[in-house]
């Protein structure tokens, strides 16, 4: 089974591969979807082969909260820290230690990079969510390293 | 029930797959990045080496290994530490050369390639080049310099996959120029 740790160093190896691989002015925008649909990929992947054998989901929030615990769980070995719901449709997931950023310095100085190291995952969840039958976008920010919200917009088709 | 372990189990699982993936899919992207198979495994081999040059801090502190004496006792390390620990195999270390400064590595089964085929018009490609890299990178830090590629792969029709490791040179520590 592949180690937590190789995970991690293949992330920021592929953050740097893309950011070099993206010069210009919309550089940073680029770099962020690139990032993202390569996340969105392995998303849809990854929660086919976890909830095989799974039960369906009663409903939108049901499946986020699955996302919140079992799946969260499963790639970043902790839950979401918390939850919150407008019910309509806008979910804002938080995770007050993120280990993708956990490897940038805690602080403010890195925040630009930040967005970067959110990419794959924001693809990651809406990747997930999309074999689920859910289609949403899927938006992070950090204020203060190493928490960060997601925020997922349900998009009714 | 057994619902617990199979969630823990799961959960292990998924980790494993959540590697393999996105290796699939950054190879993905880099095939269409670059024109051709050489460029591509050219960028794994360097992306690898910038990984390697860094999980060996990783495995020096989490495997209390000592210095290792020789190549073999590197070999061995390699094969019995190194890649269980982060990939969960161990593959089994044969064909010495006479002099003792090469060996294979050969693994039955290859966790980057779970659910991978290559197609027909990427006959070049060596889809788990960034091993090379790893091993190459790792080894540096600890001052051998060393030649990786793979002899056989299953992915190009192998039966097993082998990994051979050239011994070139010891790399002498370079001192920092300070004022001497």
């Amino acid at each position: 089974m592949a180690d937590e740790a190789l995970f991690q160093f293949l992330h920021s190896e592929i953050i740097q591969y893309v950011n070099s691989a993206e010069t210009g002015e919309s550089e940073n925008g680029r770099c962020v979807s690139k990032l993202e649909n390569m996340g969105f990929r392995v998303g849809q992947g990854l929660i086919e082969r976890f909830t095989k054998d799974t039960p369906r989901f009663k409903d939108e929030l049901d499946v986020m909260k699955f996302i919140c615990k079992d799946f969260w769980t499963s790639v970043f070995k902790k839950q979401i820290d918390n939850l919150r719901t407008n019910h309509q449709g806008i979910y804002v997931l938080q995770d007050n230690k993120f280990r993708l950023l956990t490897q940038l310095s805690a602080g403010k100085q890195y925040l630009e990079h930040a967005p970067k190291f959110l990419a794959f995952t924001c693809g990651l969840v809406r990747g997930a969510l999309s074999n689920l039958g859910v289609k949403s976008i899927v938006t992070a920010e950090v204020s203060v390293m190493p928490a960060c919200k997601f925020q997922v917009m349900i998009q009714k088709i | 029930m057994s619902r617990q372990s199979n969630r823990a189990t799961d959960s292990k699982k998924m980790n494993s797959e959540l590697f393999t993936l996105t290796y699939g899919a950054l190879v993905t992207q880099l095939c269409k990045d670059y024109e051709n198979d050489e460029e591509v495994n050219k960028q794994l081999d360097k992306m690898g080496y910038n990984i390697g040059v860094r999980l060996i801090e990783d495995f020096l502190a989490r495997s209390s290994v000592g210095r290792c004496h020789d190549f073999r006792e590197t070999a061995d390390v390699i094969a019995k530490v190194a890649f269980k620990m982060y990939l969960g195999i161990t593959p089994s270390v044969t064909n010495w050369s006479p002099a003792g400064d090469e060996f294979s590595l050969i693994l039955e089964s290859n966790p980057l390639v779970d659910f991978v085929e290559l197609p027909d018009n990427h006959s070049n490609l060596v889809y788990s080049n960034l091993l090379c890299g790893v091993l190459r990178g790792a080894l540096e830090m600890v001052q051998m310099a060393v030649d990786v590629r793979f002899a056989q792969d299953t992915l190009r029709g192998d039966n097993v996959t082998e990994i051979r490791m050239k011994f070139i040179k010891r790399i002498e520590e370079n001192m920092p120029a300070g004022d001497e």
